[in-house]
């Protein structure tokens, strides 16, 4: 066992048991922080596949963004265990037949002819100066062009249509205009008044009401 | 240098590497307790104040004075916590602010790693800090903590975006991600770096630095006077230290990615005699001194912005004039006065 090998099976064991983990931790943000764990070492494994550019973008989308505000929900939530426990007899067939046909999808993809070791060999190893972040995007600019733009304007419409549903309009709150406040004069807020000296007064004039 | 290869014969890349990696923390530390102590200073002769001036010569063994006070006291962790998560919340914090200084060149040849990448993975790591403030406040168990992080961690993902799209622009400008590339592209005096041709990302990014290191006007998120001190409010002793040396970490390392990014890193002021001979160390050093002054400046200068004042200015602001100017950038090098912008 070479010593690539040795990391790959460090980071391996440290994912599974960290996707464990994700399924059977009793606190949401213990099982949030377990992904966060697993999404951070499969990116180990990518870079071991030279795939540097995937393994970075999955730690700075996945765990920079995605999983942040997924803490921020979960950490919000008043976390009742008994509750959460409450229907895992009723939910347990179901879940049983997905989980039997996901473990026969994945024999069908690892265990069969199609995408078995022989068929599908091990990538051929690049020189150090080997660039995967600019193959990948020559890639996708060139050949792929048009899924990339128009998967792009999906998620633009989507990003639209989020903001679009929380719009809303209160009736009763107050908003401020920064534009209107950065262009008030002197002379809007101010306003100078000549006034006569009076004649000062005493205090005992004050303290006495008039009878 | 073979004499110490011999005797630790098959280890010697670790341990060359483990010595080549305390060569940059260790000074690193050693700034981030002279900052704090410049820091006060500058602050105190803004205020027409003295500063320290009572532990060594002008108070210059403060720093140490303060780290020992802090090492002397007792952690204290609050009942209802979640132990285990309260003490690994500043190590979190501050691994991410050390990492990132792997792929930070010093000169053309100092660097610990040259990754080709090197720009993305300042990105990755660095998006990672965040995770420390969340964890901190959630494991502590107490409400001003827990709404400290949550400021906290909203502005610092919103900020991320606009810093982002800036350094987009730089690559754009440089056409790499290597640092030292990115440096050798501004090569040739002031108005060859990347500051000119970049200005309102070169602003934005600065400002957004200021944000995303929690520094004022933007440390809503341990704002005294309405949540104490935010998520590290229930820290004592070194645990408490330990995100101090993140945050000051932290300043160092964005004044130095700024340094590099739009100010030409180690190149010298102006191509000429006077100004080549001081060496390239020298002028990074003078550049990240600068643009850290002007963090301490800001922090001396301007009262905290509102919560919304601070969101309104990420995204309505930062993020529009960023992508205008990536268009403009790249039309602009679409046509024959595209030189200007590389």
């Amino acid at each position: 066992m070479n010593f690539e090998t040795a990391v790959f099976y460090f980071f391996a064991a440290i994912l599974l048991f960290a996707g464990l983990r994700v399924i059977t931790a009793r606190n949401p943000v213990h099982a949030a922080l377990f992904l966060v764990l697993a999404f951070f070492t499969a990116a180990g494994l990518w870079l071991m596949l030279e795939a540097e550019f995937l393994a970075i973008t999955l730690v700075l989308v996945y765990v920079g963004a995605v999983m942040v505000l997924f803490l921020f929900v979960v950490m919000m939530l008043d976390i009742n265990l008994d509750k959460l426990r409450e229907g895992f007899w009723d939910y347990l067939p179901l879940a049983g037949i997905v989980a039997t046909l996901m473990v026969l999808e994945m024999v069908v993809v690892l265990g069969g002819k199609q995408f078995g070791l022989s068929a599908v060999p091990a990538p051929i190893a690049h020189a150090a100066n080997y660039s995967n972040t600019k193959e990948l995007g020559r890639l996708l600019y060139t050949d792929y062009v048009y899924p990339f733009e128009l998967a792009a304007v999906i998620l633009l419409v989507a990003i639209v249509a989020a903001i679009a549903l929380t719009m809303r309009r209160r009736k009763h709150t107050k908003y401020q205009d920064p534009a209107q406040q950065v262009k008030i004069k002197r002379a809007d807020r101010i306003r100078m008044v000549s006034m006569a000296s009076e004649k000062a007064v005493s205090t005992e004039q004050i303290s006495q009401p008039e009878k | 240098m073979e004499f110490l290869q011999n005797l630790f014969g098959f280890t010697w890349p670790v341990v060359w590497s483990l010595a080549k990696i305390v060569a940059i923390v260790g000074p690193l530390m050693i700034a981030v307790a002279y900052l704090t102590y410049a820091e006060r200073k500058v602050i105190g002769y803004m205020q027409v104040r003295i500063g320290p001036n009572r532990v060594g010569f002008k108070g210059l063994l403060q720093p140490i004075a303060d780290g020992l006070k802090l090492m002397m006291k007792e952690i204290i962790i609050p009942s209802g916590s979640n132990k285990f998560l309260f003490v690994l919340a500043p190590v979190l914090t501050i691994a991410p602010a050390l990492a990132a200084w792997a792929v930070i060149p010093f000169t053309p040849e100092l660097v610990l790693a040259n990754v080709d990448a090197g720009l993305l993975y300042i990105m990755a790591i660095t998006s990672m800090g965040v995770y420390g403030v969340i964890i901190a406040g959630w494991a502590s168990n107490s409400k001003y903590a827990f709404l400290g992080s949550l400021r906290s961690a909203a502005q610092i993902v919103s900020y991320e975006i606009a810093m982002g799209f800036a350094l987009v622009g730089v690559l754009m400008a440089s056409q790499s991600l290597n640092l030292i590339d990115i440096v050798k592209g501004q090569a040739g005096g002031v108005f060859s770096w990347y500051w000119l041709p970049l200005f309102p990302m070169f602003i934005v990014y600065l400002i957004a630095g200021v944000a995303e290191t929690n520094r004022a006007p933007f440390d809503v998120a341990e704002g005294e006077s309405e949540i104490v001190a935010g998520f590290h409010v229930e820290y004592s002793g070194m645990a408490f230290a330990v995100f101090f040396l993140a945050e000051y970490a932290n300043m160092i390392l964005i004044a130095t990615l700024v340094a590099l990014m739009f100010l030409g890193g180690w190149n010298p002021l102006f191509d000429i005699a006077p100004f080549t001979w001081i060496p390239a160390f020298v002028w990074l050093m003078l550049k990240v001194g600068f643009v850290l002054f002007l963090f301490l400046w800001f922090r001396a200068t301007f009262p905290r912005y509102r919560y919304d004042q601070i969101m309104r200015l990420g995204w309505k602001v930062f993020i529009p004039v960023t992508l205008i100017w990536l268009l403009f950038v790249g039309g602009m090098m679409q046509t024959r006065y595209g030189y200007l912008f590389h």
